[in-house]
């Protein structure tokens, strides 16, 4: 088993640091940090659940290596948007009952902003195969789709490709 | 309200909460990462526990050598079942006083026998979750193989492998009425099919996990996700302490469908907090969660149904055969679910229905969403169409002749005391399904329906009941207590909803405190689609005693009569003049000032009923039943045998919406399991070892395999719920995969009658066809 080794990680705009061996995975570290939005759901890549945004891009963190995320921008659901600043996703999967038991919540949302980022406008399709690495066991997506149409209208409107 | 009170066309009465697509008090939290769940709860010096299994489904444990495990540092413990030989854990459900019972305590851990492949043998409690995996690997076990039974059929055999009991059997049911051979005189065809369904793996996406603790009055405290907290006393029994010493906390649930039914962690988490005065964590992987709870019982279903050509149903015989696995759990809970609905919507006055469960060395089953009811509703709405097929009669001209109507008995000779609106719900989903879609070339286009029946609240003669307490306090915000478990279905919500109607006060100043076995009062459990009935009345009754005692101050102060007095938006006012107005808050003031009572705390008690008769199978199972429909529409491509689902509409009547977005969201979601269980999901066990215990393997419905849901709303409002509710959880999953399964033998012409139905059993079917 290898020694703790320091790692600083940037989560959500502050600098954090982690003294965890080198297997450890950015999920675990998260998580040791406090960082308890990013769920468990499998550790095996198969859930979504665990999604962070790794320089904009969503990642299974369970599939990351800590250390191998140094020096770059991490962002968790938490760091998108807080109660009183919420996201326009957090807004819409809220209002529209996208979230049940809200599990899959935070990857949804995380895996749902790297698209939006990427293609403002997605079509069905595109929606659909963005979010097909995140099982939902309770709202069929029905609503999660709404909320991402939604949501993704209100982000075209305010001109914030955020 | 009774039967004839139902006005079909009676517009919802006004109200200003109830029924909305109001935002769920709990929505902003999960949007926004900040819901803690159980997993999330740590504790300052804390252990890491891991749970040791058996990777043999039957076998005789020969060695288990844990001394290399305890002496690597930092591992504070680690326990067998030598360390506890006294010690069992009783699978019954839990908070029934009706009855006696049932004979199902256990080991905790593997005294001798091994009797399921991931029976747990040992429990680690480390500083650390490396050294608790690193001890996990240091233990040394060596399990004997003995002959094992995997076959219901089988296990039934004489001379077969004893896992339960004396001869597997663990549990029978009968259902008896009129005259079958008469019946079956009297038909013109007769239909005998058997149909089979699978194990299914609930799949919710948090998995089993907990938090243990010994509080300052040394009490055995349980953080955990659970739809159950009342098995504290169970958990209590097992460790040995008075149940007021044992406390289960919930928290939000990750998802449940009946998975987080029975203890899961918590037994292992009280024992090791026992053993070590420490905290405890202890979270199952993902493996574990699929080897460690009851799955959806796979059951054989031979159905004979005696037809007349002019389509009415003269005698249906049933013969039920359930895979219980390696221990009892609630099978034969689920088998009476099962017997009880096994006509469906369908008046069957010459039936007879024959159920038994048989231990096996697969996986325990137990409860899952639908729990019997869906296996019977995918063998009864085949054997609908298959009917209608031989005798040449439209499947829904055939449906009509036969359905229950209300006032009419079900199997049991028992009425619902409700609306049974199965011909509207059909009949609009159906109609919903539009235009057929073309087929083209290898792509063949078929059309499903299934029509369904669902009891909600739990079985009668469990006497079931449920509390909750409301109180108002002097800013006009409102409190609820009550035990009962958010598994995500909007539980606590609903109630939020429900007090804020009564007393007239918008959502956001109510707020509710749950699942807490020693603090809240006890509400029973979420499971049974019954939380909304049964808590929801509670709180319904307590809020109404709250505000007929506020009214009374508030037509003194207003001069008026109490029943002249309206509360709505957190203001009261006179209702023919409402100038005549007050806040709440300033009302609740004065009430305080003078002593009156801001509180309530109800009790709200299901119907109490022996149990069946054990020959007949006549009286009462189930407070009352839902009633619905799913039509789908289907491609399936004949070369590749590949399904796409087209169109899916769901009906039901759910008596009254507290929560229209909640309601729409359970009809979404139960159709996703449905789609699963009926085309995809599959756990394959090869001597009762588990071959697919991932998500990667283990295939439920994707974002891509997802079709537009559309759902029809109807409300009779003649539920035993609160406003006239019924339940929805459990009744928006049975129709669905049988109407699935209808659909695509509607596309291919020939029936598949094992589910799921994968691409490899309709290319299957397809050639047995084609001979």
């Amino acid at each position: 088993m290898s020694s703790d080794k320091a790692v600083t990680l940037r989560i959500n705009g502050h600098d954090e640091t982690a003294t965890v061996p080198s297997h450890r995975t950015l999920l675990e570290a998260l998580r040791g940090l406090g960082h308890v939005d990013v769920k468990c759901g499998c550790e095996k890549g198969d859930c979504g659940a665990c999604a962070v945004l790794i320089d904009g891009e969503a990642v299974d963190s369970c599939l990351t290596l800590a250390h191998s995320a140094a020096g770059r921008e991490i962002t968790t659901l938490q760091g998108l948007g807080t109660p009183e600043n919420l996201h326009p996703l957090q807004l819409s999967f809220s209002e529209l009952g996208a979230a049940q038991c809200g599990y899959c919540t935070p990857g949804m949302i995380i895996a749902s902003e790297s698209l939006l980022r990427k293609n403002p406008s997605p079509s069905e399709d595109e929606l659909r195969h963005a979010l097909s690495g995140n099982p939902c066991r309770c709202t069929g997506y029905v609503k999660i789709f709404e909320a991402v149409n939604a949501a993704a209208e209100v982000m075209r409107n305010s001109g914030d490709p955020k | 309200m009774t039967v004839s009170d139902v006005n079909e066309t009676q517009p919802n009465l006004r109200f200003s909460q109830i029924g909305k697509p109001l935002t769920r008090t709990d929505s902003p939290g999960k949007a926004t990462g900040r819901t803690p769940y159980a997993g999330d709860y740590v504790m300052p010096g804390m252990l890491h526990a891991k749970v040791v299994r058996a990777d043999i489904a039957s076998a005789r444990l020969k060695r288990l050598d844990v001394s290399k495990a305890r002496a690597l540092p930092g591992v504070v413990c680690v326990l067998t079942a030598q360390d506890m030989p006294d010690r069992t854990i009783a699978t019954d459900i839990p908070g029934q006083t009706g009855r006696a019972k049932l004979k199902t305590d256990q080991q905790i851990l593997v005294k001798e026998r091994v009797r399921y492949f991931g029976e747990p043998l040992a429990l680690i409690a480390a500083e650390t979750p490396d050294i608790a995996e690193q001890a996990r690997r240091l233990i040394e076990f060596e399990l004997e193989p003995i002959p094992g039974v995997y076959d219901p059929e089988e296990a039934m055999k004489p001379g077969a492998p004893i896992v339960q009991g004396t001869d597997n059997i663990v549990a029978t049911h009968k259902i008896r009425k009129g005259d079958l051979e008469a019946g079956f005189a009297a038909a013109d065809v007769i239909i005998e099919n058997t149909y089979i369904t699978p194990f299914q793996e609930h799949a919710f996406l948090e998995p089993e996990v907990g938090l243990a603790w010994i509080d300052e009055n040394e009490v055995i405290t349980i953080r955990v996700c659970t739809q159950v907290i009342e098995h504290f006393r169970a958990v209590a029994d097992a460790v040995g302490v008075p149940h007021n010493k044992l406390r289960v906390m919930g928290a939000m649930v990750g998802g449940g469908f009946g998975g987080k039914e029975d203890v899961t962690v918590e037994t292992y988490l009280a024992i090791l907090a026992q053993k070590t005065r420490k905290p405890v964590r202890l979270e199952f992987t993902r493996e574990d969660s699929f080897l460690g709870h009851g799955k959806r019982h796979p059951i054989k279903l031979k159905y004979r149904t005696g037809v007349t050509r002019d389509g009415k149903i003269t005698a249906l015989d049933v013969q039920v055969l359930a895979d219980a696995g390696a221990y009892v759990y609630l099978s034969p809970y689920v088998l009476l679910y099962c017997a009880v609905n096994a006509p469906g919507p369908y008046r069957v006055d010459n039936l007879n229905v024959f159920a038994q469960a048989v231990a096996t060395n697969n996986m325990f089953s137990s409860a899952f969403r639908g729990f019997g009811g869906i296996q019977a509703a995918a063998a009864y709405e085949q054997q609908m169409d298959e009917a209608a097929n031989a005798i040449g009669m439209d499947r829904i001209e055939f449906r009509r002749r036969n359905y229950l109507k209300t006032g009419d008995p079900i199997s049991t000779g028992f009425v619902p005391p409700s609306a049974i609106w199965t011909e509207k719900c059909v009949d609009l989903a159906w109609q919903a399904l539009g235009e057929p879609t073309p087929s083209k070339g290898p792509i063949k286009i078929g059309r499903g329906i299934a029509a369904s029946q669902q009891s909600y609240g739990r079985l009668t003669f469990l006497h079931d009941t449920s509390e909750a307490w409301v109180g108002i306090e002097m800013d006009g915000t409102v409190t609820v207590r009550s035990g009962v478990t958010d598994i995500g279905a909007g539980q606590a919500s609903s109630l939020a909803q429900i007090a804020a109607e009564i007393i007239g006060v918008t959502l956001p100043n109510v707020n509710v405190y749950n699942s807490d076995s020693q603090v809240t009062p006890l509400a029973g459990t979420s499971t049974a689609s019954r939380a909304l009935y049964m808590t929801g009345n509670a709180a319904r009754l307590a809020a109404q005693a709250v505000r007929d005692r506020l009214a009374v101050v508030a037509a003194e102060l207003l001069k008026a009569e109490p029943a002249q007095i309206s509360m709505e938006f957190n203001q009261v006012f006179v209702t023919d003049d409402p100038s005549r107005a007050m806040d709440i808050a300033d009302l609740v003031k004065v009430c305080a000032s003078r002593g009156v009572h801001r509180s309530e705390l109800a009790i709200f008690r299901a119907p109490f009923t022996d149990v069946l008769d054990p020959e007949t199978g006549q009286g009462q199972a189930h407070p009352d039943y839902a009633y619905g429909a799913q039509a789908i529409e289907v491609a399936v491509d004949i070369e590749t045998g590949e399904v796409t689902v087209l169109k899916c509409i769901a009906a039901h009547d759910v008596g009254q919406c507290i929560n229209r977005a909640a309601v729409d969201g359970q009809i979404h979601g139960g159709t996703q399991n449905g789609l699963g269980y009926a085309l995809s999901e599959e756990m394959l066990y090869k001597e009762g070892r588990l071959i697919t215990p991932s998500f990667s393997e283990y295939l439920m419905p994707t974002a891509m395999d997802m079709p537009h849901v559309e759902t029809i709303i109807l409300e009779s409002r003649s539920g035993l719920g609160p406003f006239g509710a019924k339940g929805i959880g459990e009744p928006a999953m049975t129709p669905v995969a049988p109407a699935v399964a209808n659909a695509i033998a509607d596309a291919i012409g020939v029936r598949v009658f094992e589910m799921p139905i994968t691409p490899e059993r309709i290319w299957r079917a397809l050639e047995a066809a084609r001979g």
